[in-house]
């Protein structure tokens, strides 16, 4: 490449992320504004005052920020052992064992994939409300597993699937049993896939809102972006407090961030093979 | 496989949970929606059978039909720009280099993010007077006065609502585009090279048909995404002017909660499923021969 080919690359490439970059700076930029300049019309760019104020609402707005944070993220751990735990064993069973009707199963089990888990959700509530998953973390992360488990079994399955089949044969040879197989045999060379899995489920269930606000009456029980919502016209400031929304909007945006930032290689695996499921 | 003293049953208990899971929270509730459909059911009242009424309701509603056509006009608005944009991007981004990584990687970034949570974060850059859109295109003498992007005209609440989610998924595409780039194998870029070709004769004759099926796989993605399209029109238009903005997943979410018409949101449902699960098969026709 020429000199000013590269520079051209180079300056284009520097707009485009900037451009990417300015709405996530400029919220939480926005953030820790104080009150009043937080309120102000028109907006300021910069902050002209550092303050803390916004984040200090936020963690008193109704039931307290760690409330709604402890139920996403609990949410999340829930999704995730959930998956986990249906998936590693499934994953394993379809990919080594010669089960009748196996290709019926698999086909069942991504049934999933071709119902958009939006026009479920009817069905779903009045099937909650009935053995009391309504309002519960274990019932939205129910939910929440519901719409990650065929990505997770499609990943896993393939992942089984690919393990030589002498490595196994030798661990039969010494007399080790399917789960002793499955935990000393498989899990380690599928690492990776586990945790493209586990970063797919809570990405999920963190971001996940309209299952959230059907789930969830009581406000109590609100998810993080579903207290958010709320709070983005009803405020004890009258109309909608900018600041707070904005520090909310910042507060949920970084574990997402940091778990790609940290763990890209997975992410990127994950999305190559699942996009083409 | 067979060689081995492990039996059926034994595969059969490790795929157990999974296929129970999946029959009770899935299988069930599609054949519970089905009965649903043919039902008047509104909670207060028992539920009784009326055949296929609640579709020829749904087919007569002009609400429905409101929601749908808005629907296709947010995909048909989005899908060109996520595809063209997205393509773009990953030509840019593709070839390797440190500063094309680094633009790869923060490009990607909002694709993490909930879409909840960056309709919130627009809702804000879009708000007439406290947000900086408005604010930096007065600066900037584009308007005279703010303009009121959010909830007020169909159109223009379309059109903001697209930027913000352009910004939020383009990384999406150009992310499979980089990956569909990469995998053409060099020599045949060179073989382009040492005829002599330029780089947009490489780009129409080599990358595009080499990429084909993958922009095929993203444009399927992208239009079953955006008919399925509900959190940034809560959130940032709750379906204002007069549900003029709300989709068919808002239409089918506020027929089934805030009215508890069960049986009419059900039959509704039913026909969203029908019309994503059109685009899927094709979309999975289309990776199945990709793989092979």
């Amino acid at each position: 490449m020429t000199g000013r080919t590269g520079y051209l690359v180079g300056a284009v490439c520097v707009a485009i992320s900037t451009v990417m970059l300015l709405p996530l700076v400029y919220s939480m930029l926005a953030s820790i504004k104080p009150t009043a300049e937080a309120a102000a019309t028109p907006p300021t760019y910069l902050p002209h005052g550092v303050s803390l104020d916004s984040y200090r609402r936020l963690w008193d707005y109704q039931e307290g920020l760690l409330t709604y944070l402890g139920n996403s993220f609990g949410t999340a751990v829930l999704t995730i052992v959930f998956t986990l735990l249906l998936t590693v064993p499934a994953g394993y069973g379809l990919s080594r064992f010669p089960i009748p009707g196996r290709e019926v199963i698999f086909v069942v089990l991504l049934l999933a994939l071709i119902i958009p888990y939006q026009a479920l959700l009817t069905p779903m509530f009045l099937m909650f409300a009935k053995i009391g998953l309504t309002n519960s973390l274990v019932g939205l992360a129910v939910l929440h597993t519901s719409i990650q488990l065929p990505f997770s079994l499609y990943i896993l399955r393939n992942t089984f699937a690919a393990v030589p089949r002498e490595i196994e044969e030798a661990a039969v040879m010494d007399g080790a049993g399917s789960l002793q197989i499955l935990l000393r045999v498989f899990l380690p060379p599928t690492v990776p896939a586990v945790v493209t899995v586990t970063l797919f489920a809570f990405i999920t269930s963190w971001n996940e809102f309209l299952g959230a606000l059907v789930m969830m009456s009581s406000s109590a029980k609100f998810t993080l972006p579903v207290i958010l919502a709320t709070a983005r016209t009803e405020t004890s400031l009258g109309g909608t407090d900018w600041g707070m929304l904005q520090a909310g909007v910042t507060i949920s945006i970084i574990p997402c961030v940091l778990v790609y930032l940290l763990l890209q290689r997975y992410y990127m695996a994950g999305l190559m093979s699942g996009a083409v499921k | 496989m067979q060689g081995t003293r492990r039996n059926r049953w034994t595969g059969l208990a490790y795929v157990a949970p999974a296929l129970v899971f999946v029959l009770v929270f899935t299988v069930y509730p599609l054949g519970r929606m089905i009965w649903m459909s043919l039902h008047e059911w509104s909670l207060i009242a028992e539920p009784h059978f009326i055949g296929l009424d609640n579709f020829r309701r749904a087919f007569g509603d002009e609400q429905f039909w409101t929601s749908f056509r808005f629907t296709l006009e947010y995909t048909v608005l989005i899908t060109p720009v996520l595809i063209v944009g997205g393509y773009l991007l990953a030509l840019l981004t593709a070839p390797s280099s440190t500063v094309r990584a680094v633009t790869r990687t923060v490009i990607f970034v909002p694709v993490v993010i909930g879409l909840g949570v960056s309709s919130l974060l627009w809702y804000w850059l879009f708000s007439t007077d406290f947000g900086v859109i408005n604010r930096i295109l007065l600066d900037l003498g584009l308007i005279d006065q703010p303009v009121l992007w959010l909830g007020v005209d169909a159109g223009t609440s379309n059109f903001a609502i697209s930027t913000s989610v352009v910004w939020k998924v383009i990384g999406f595409g150009m992310i499979l585009f980089v990956g569909a780039i990469q995998a053409i194998p060099t020599d045949i870029t060179e073989a382009s090279l040492v005829d002599g070709a330029g780089y947009l004769q490489r780009v129409t004759r080599v990358v595009l048909p080499l990429t084909m099926r993958t922009i095929l796989l993203v444009t399927l993605l992208s239009v079953i995404g955006s008919l399925l399209a509900f959190d940034q029109f809560y959130i940032m238009t709750a379906g204002q002017p007069q549900n003029e903005t709300a989709t068919s997943v808002f239409f089918v979410y506020l027929n089934s909660f805030p009215y508890l018409k069960l049986g009419y949101g059900a039959a509704l449902s039913l026909i969203l499923a029908v019309t994503i699960l059109a685009f899927t098969i094709v979309q999975l026709v289309l990776t199945r021969r990709s793989e092979s």
